[in-house]
């Protein structure tokens, strides 16, 4: 069976120990973690969590419902086909020899996105998007010459009928 | 009103129904204690932690009550965790009160400092680190209710003790509301109405009760169903006793261990209704091999039991009681009379099962353990609480003492914890004085909570420990002889202690038989003491459990006598 990446859109009780749950959950029952991301809803007693994960479909069924039966979780999502936006932030030190300078302005330029930090050998690279413009930026990127990079991981939301 | 945190904690426990607590003290939790013994509730000293929440979960098995235990911290905390981790796997409603450091100190490694939340998580149904003493009767109230409903499970409650000793204006706080914990208890009408249909067509069908038929008290619907619907029932081992054992439509327990005829009629059914069931491997052997030919139904209150392990055709997620209910009322509306008929073929082919191969073992000199459980089976007319503990001696209990009631058969069935037996004794015979109750052992796992003895002696609680003393960790060395060509690696028990002597140090009576013919009587004598008992049977030492399915292979090949 085929191995899909799922998004999950997880609300929980904002309360110490239920990330702990979750990511015990995980690794007890050998489910993989791609990615993670917690922070308070607009209501602060309760955290959204965005989990990708790796499975197929069985599994991925199991993971939910799992979820679904720890006690501090209030509601499992997964965001499927073309009815969610996601976006990962990454923050892309690169190695800026001054015969590359312009190059690196250029794509930066190409891909919208900003250079926030600048020193004699490097900049350091914002950007936000799909995983997908992400690693193509990545892509033109590393011949350059990456130091360091950092990602936020992918977050979520579905979208509102048009 | 203003009131301390242990005083709450009384209130509350008491407001819930609590009349019994098993439990060891400790310096985190001296509080507790000293107002613990203000009220009327039974404290049950015990000896060991780990005991304290085998007995508690013998007491919720046996009573049908949710179990309740009191610890101190640190280690008193981390010893309770092989029994929250029995009681877990087999769905059995607990609260664990755990002492805890002061909440200034945690964090700090403090002295008798574990963090038993953290430890315990993935193997609690939820857990609890109370952080304000206002929050205590909310979080008992949600403990109580969240180990009880639903799958059951135990719960534990972390209390450090400042919050004990803190005073608080008490307002008695309202019934739990868990916004995100509603399990659902009513199962979808229209996939029992497909059931329903599948009843009517197919030839062969068979029903596989497991131990939420006795979680959801459901045994009496479960009968009528059988009955109604002319349909054989077969049982995990945790689903003995919810279908009389002597009834001709019973098969026996199913599995590594189980009857021949009921693994066969797994391997050969057309219809499978698995009821508060999860397919345990040592159910299913090789998965792809399992009732490879039938269309299967699966009835359980938790959805991640479902799909788990085994594909099914026809998912009900529901109460194992709500769900027979409404089989047996769609039942009445069609005609069932061809039923009896219909099935004639397929009933006579497992007649057939069953005396070509029934149960059996070889008579010797020596006295053979199944024949003391067949003779306990009699003496006691199938109506004593059994418990036991894990290995041989629990599977051939599972074989020859024919349940027919729920609540009677107590053993650690996911865990397979060795160990459980007397002390889950000790708590069903709190919860039952007017009950004989008896722990089917074997040498090796007897001791592992031997000391329990003397909290049983405390009590006056007359339990019977029946020993299959083979000097052997016999279970083990039957994989061994089986499958590691009877090499015994450290299977001997060469030091096994005198068990007579042993029970008369404790202040019980110690019995003992070393020929078959010593059995009835010292069964008899032992039995019917008002005291504490231990018997000795000296049994054949490399008596093997037959039928066995070796680990991974299909359920329909068994190793036979
Ligand atoms: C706590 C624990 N440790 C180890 C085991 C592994 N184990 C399963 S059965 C068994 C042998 C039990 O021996 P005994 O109690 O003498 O019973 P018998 O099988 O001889 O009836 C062992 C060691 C276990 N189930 N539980």
């Amino acid at each position: 069976m085929k191995n899909d990446k799922h998004v999950l859109s997880i609300l929980v009780d904002n309360e110490p120990g239920v990330l702990s749950r979750i990511s015990g959950l995980f690794s007890g029952r050998g489910y993989n973690i791609d990615s993670l991301c917690v922070a308070a809803t607009l209501d602060p007693k309760i955290s959204r969590i965005t989990i990708v994960t790796t499975a197929d479909m069985p599994v991925i069924e199991q993971i939910k419902k799992q979820l679904n039966k720890l006690i501090n979780i209030l509601k499992v999502y997964e965001l499927t086909g073309s009815e969610f936006v996601e976006r990962e932030m990454a923050l892309i030190k690169v190695k800026a020899k001054p015969e590359y300078r312009a190059e690196i302005l250029r794509i930066v330029d190409i891909f919208r996105c900003k250079v926030v930090d600048v020193g004699l050998n490097h900049y350091t690279i914002e950007v936000t998007g799909t995983e997908e413009k992400l690693n193509a930026l990545l892509s033109l990127l590393k011949p350059i010459g990456v130091k360091e990079i950092v990602k936020t991981g992918i977050i979520a939301l579905f979208r509102e009928m048009k | 009103m203003k009131l301390k945190g242990t005083e709450i904690l009384m209130r509350v426990l008491k407001d819930e129904g609590v009349d019994t607590i098993f439990g060891y003290p400790g310096g985190a939790i001296l509080d507790i204690y000293d107002e613990l013994i203000n009220t009327d509730i039974r404290h049950i000293l015990v000896r060991h932690e780990q005991a304290a929440v085998h007995a508690a979960d013998g007491y919720a098995r046996a009573s049908g009550n949710v179990g309740v235990c009191l610890v101190t911290s640190g280690p008193g905390a981390t010893n309770t965790v092989t029994g929250i981790a029995s009681a877990y796997m087999d769905s059995i409603p607990l609260v664990i009160f755990t002492g805890q450091v002061p909440t200034p100190l945690i964090g700090n490694d403090a002295f008798q400092e574990v963090d038993i939340v953290g430890i315990t998580r993935p193997c609690t149904k939820h857990n609890y680190l109370l952080k304000e003493v206002e929050d205590l009767e909310k979080i008992i109230r949600e403990a109580f209710f969240v180990a009880k409903s639903g799958r059951p499970g135990p719960v534990l409650i972390d209390l450090p003790k400042d919050m004990m000793n803190a005073t608080i204006n008490y307002k008695k706080a309202g019934p739990p509301q868990l916004k995100s914990y509603n399990p659902n208890y009513n199962p979808n009408i229209k996939q029992l109405q497909k059931v329903i249909n599948l009843i009517k067509d197919t030839k062969q069908p068979v029903i596989f009760s497991g131990g939420g038929v006795i979680l959801s008290k459901a045994s009496e619907e479960l009968a009528e169903f059988a009955h109604k619907a002319q349909i054989p029932v077969m049982g995990s081992l945790m689903g003995l006793g919810t279908f009389p054992g002597t009834d001709p439509l019973w098969l026996g327990m199913v599995g590594m261990h189980g009857t021949y005829r009921a693994n066969m009629v797994t391997g050969n059914c057309d219809l499978m209704i698995a009821i508060g069931v999860r397919f345990d491997d040592r159910v299913t052997g090789k998965t792809d091999a399992f009732a490879s030919q039938a269309t299967i139904v699966q009835i359980d209150i938790d959805p991640t039991s479902i799909h788990k392990n085994i594909p099914v055709s026809i998912p009900i997620v529901g109460d194992c009681k709500a769900a027979l209910k409404s089989l047996n009322k769609l039942l009445d509306k069609e005609n069932t009379n061809g039923l009896k008929k219909k099935r004639t073929k397929w009933l006579d082919r497992i007649e057939q099962w069953k005396s070509t191969r029934p149960l059996a073992y070889a008579q010797s000199e020596k006295i053979k353990p199944q024949y003391v459980v067949e003779k306990l089976y009699e003496l006691t007319e199938g109506k004593a609480i059994i418990t036991t503990e894990v290995g041989q001696n629990q599977m051939w209990t599972a074989q020859y003492y024919h349940f027919s009631q729920p609540n009677h058969f107590i053993t650690s069935g996911g865990l397979g914890c060795m160990g459980f037996g007397l002390p889950a004794a000790i708590g069903a015979q709190v919860a039952r004085p007017d009950k004989l109750v008896v722990d089917v052992a074997g040498d090796g796992s007897i001791q592992m909570n031997i000391q329990e003895m003397a909290t049983a002696l405390q009590y006056n609680l007359p339990v019977k420990v029946v020993i299959l003393n083979n000097g052997f960790l016999g279970m083990v060395r039957q994989w061994q002889e089986l499958f590691y060509e009877k090499r015994y690696a450290c299977t001997r028990m060469e030091v096994t202690p005198d068990f007579v002597k042993l029970a008369e140090a404790y202040g019980a009576v110690g019995l003992r038989a070393t020929k078959p013919e010593e059995v009835e009587a010292v069964l008899k004598e032992g039995l019917s003491s008002s005291k504490t008992v231990i018997m000795d049977f000296v049994v054949e030492r490399e008596e093997c459990v037959y039928p066995m399915v070796p680990s991974g292979a299909p359920i329909t090949e068994m190793l036979l006598v």
